[in-house]
């Protein structure tokens, strides 16, 4: 089971260009183990995002075989893709993608919303994972009233509301200035500690190197480890 | 799930008040227009057919020009007319305008109308007091009246008229009864009292010998059994033909009823048409609800590739918008029906008609209204549940 928790085998996507099948992703092999913390570093234009996407379950590769917690994910329709997104991947975007008009409490109640969760058992839930981010007394503040890393962190509380089984961050730290990002990343920190199993994209090797693991990518192919030159 | 659709989208469309108003203001118009419209021509026509039957059912009423030879019905005619099958009684309505004098004192403009005792014994809440014409008055051409208020105050101020005596074309008749004022105030009474000042009502017998009529040109038939008026009218026609020689064009039979229902008719095809036009109103709102939702899915696209991303299910999407949709409409209906009803209790107040609540007209307008959501609310909503979240979060 254990070898089983995330393993990607030969996977490839290409994108059809008008007249000629352009590939973006060539024969990626991933696998992680449960409580990892990874980073995945490239420039832009190297795959990265598609990777994310496939990763997050977004999208679908062309082939290969991805296997999440135990389930094959690589050929699902859009329900079951958005039941595994709800269930298994905790999403941390770059801008944060809260709702302007919902407060904190009601933005991490979302994914429950999804997960079809009972309004007393969500309102619970979000606040504890509030509570968990150090934000028990913004619960009722909206985005606009919270800073650019309070923000970040409610993003963080609703990527752990379902209690998934990877948390996927998109340059987290990307719209954030040094003091906060670092504050960011010593909240990853924490979550890896307690066992949470962390994936990162981004393209700063700083931040990338707050991960246990490096993995790089570059047109396309993946290699572990990093360069001295990168 | 559905409940946290509707609240999302009450959320929404609250946050966007402005928007929201104008956008279902097209809703709003339209089934107020429908509202308005059904309701007053109920009760437009729930008024004409109340003044049709106060007139009576169970009665015909002919009109008898006659021929060149012979004007009108003779007294004959009106005889063999009362011996008929299904006649329960007849009365002619005789009436000319005419001065009556009163101890000197001369009142001009009075209507001087002639009718039957058969009248008064159908009409019998006609008489306010007094006693009505009787069979022995018609017999024997008494010179006995009844008099309305408006005579009864022009001639006789604060005496008692009954019993009094009044002099009509040079001839003294005695009052015996006082007319009741008609109940409603229709159009059809109006018609009857052109007097200016009031009218009275002698027996036909007696109006027919002091005026020197010789034939009857308006007649009202009663019939026996009020719903049998075909056989009547056969039989009227079977007399009447032979009574004017077969030419044609000498007489016509009006049965009120038969008027009645193609006024119905007609009221009814004026309100379609009416209805119709409303509902290009309401073509016009969908439009509206169309355009803002299609606008609303392309603001909302970064909203909704996140929704995706934390687990919604396209369908989950579609029922969102569509909820949307259907609240913003159904808004609509319900202040248009409410503004619907107070336009149409002004209305009717303004056309000075009985205002009535038509359960049908709120009903319509509802339902059309939720038909609009549904079927203008569906292709955005569908846009929405098929947008690719990656697509959709990138439009940040």
């Amino acid at each position: 089971m254990n070898s089983l928790f995330f393993r990607m085998t030969d996977i490839c996507k290409s994108y059809w260009m008008g007249d000629e099948w352009s590939p973006v992703l060539k024969n990626i092999d991933l696998t992680i183990q449960e409580g990892e913390f990874l980073s995945v570093l490239g420039p832009s234009g190297s795959g990265k995002s598609t990777l994310m996407n496939i990763i997050g379950c977004l999208d679908t590769p062309t082939s290969g075989e991805y296997i999440l917690h135990g389930r094959r994910v690589d050929d699902l329709d859009a329900d079951e893709l958005s039941q595994i997104r709800n269930k298994e991947i905790g999403f941390i975007f770059q801008s944060f993608q809260l709702l302007p008009r919902q407060d904190a409490l009601s933005n991490v109640e979302l994914p429950l919303i999804y997960a079809g969760m009972p309004q007393h058992k969500r309102r619970e839930r979000a606040a504890e994972m509030l509570e968990r981010v150090g934000l028990a007394d913004k619960m009722y503040h909206r985005p606009n009233q919270l800073s650019g890393g309070q923000q970040q962190r409610v993003a963080i509380a609703r990527a752990l509301a379902t209690n998934p089984t990877i948390l996927l961050a998109d340059e987290p730290t990307g719209a954030l200035d040094q003091k906060t990002g670092r504050q960011v990343m010593e909240l990853f920190h924490e979550l890896h500690d307690e066992g949470r199993t962390i994936i990162m994209i981004t393209h700063d090797r700083a931040i990338a190197q707050n991960a246990s693991r490096m993995v790089r990518i570059l047109d396309g192919e993946i290699s572990e480890g990093v360069a001295d030159d990168a | 799930m559905l409940k946290e659709s509707f609240r999302m989208s009450i959320s929404n469309i609250l946050s966007n008040k402005m928007r929201s108003f104008l956008t279902i203001l097209g809703i709003i118009i339209g089934v107020m227009a429908i509202i308005a419209l059904i309701t007053v021509m109920e009760s437009a026509t729930g008024e004409v057919t109340a003044q049709f039957e106060s007139l009576g059912t169970g009665k015909l009423t002919i009109q008898a020009s006659g021929t060149p030879l012979k004007r009108g019905l003779s007294e004959k005619d009106l005889n063999d007319i009362a011996a008929l099958e299904n006649v329960e009684g007849y009365s002619p309505t005789l009436s000319k305008t005419l001065h009556v004098v009163h101890q000197g004192h001369v009142v001009e403009d009075v209507t001087i109308k002639g009718y039957s005792h058969d009248y008064f014994r159908r009409e019998s809440d006609s008489i306010a007091r007094g006693r009505p014409i009787l069979p022995a008055d018609s017999e024997n051409r008494s010179r006995v009246c009844l008099i309305d208020s408006d005579l009864a105050a022009a001639a006789f101020s604060g005496v008692d008229p009954i019993g009094q005596e009044i002099l009509i074309n040079g001839m003294r008749f005695s009052i015996v009864g006082l007319l009741a004022d008609p109940e409603v105030d229709d159009v059809f009474s109006q018609m009857q009292m052109m007097g200016e000042n009031g009218s009275l009502i002698i027996p036909h017998a007696t109006y027919m010998r002091v005026f020197g009529v010789k034939g009857v040109t308006s007649l009202e038939v009663y019939a026996k059994d009020p719903d049998n008026m075909s056989t009547l009218t056969e039989e009227l026609e079977t007399l009447l033909d032979a009574a004017f020689n077969y030419k044609d064009d000498s007489y016509s039979i009006i049965n009120m009823e038969s008027l009645l229902s193609v006024m119905d008719t007609m009221m009814d095809l004026m309100t379609n048409l009416l209805v119709g036009i409303a509902s290009i109103a309401l073509l016009v709102g969908g439009i509206g609800i169309m355009n803002m939702m299609l606008v609303s899915v392309t603001e909302r696209t970064s909203e909704i590739g996140l929704r995706k991303a934390l687990g919604a299910r396209p369908r989950s999407i579609q029922v969102q918008f569509l909820m949307e949709s259907v609240i913003l409409s159904l808004l609509g209906g319900a202040i248009g029906v409410a503004l619907g009803e107070v336009v149409s209790v002004i209305l009717s107040d303004v056309m000075s008609i009985a205002f009535v609540f038509s359960p049908g007209a709120v009903a319509l307008g509802v339902s059309f209204s939720l038909a609009v959501g549904v079927i203008f609310g569906w292709a955005p909503a569908r846009k929405a549940s098929n947008l690719n979240p990656i697509d959709a979060l990138r439009s940040m």
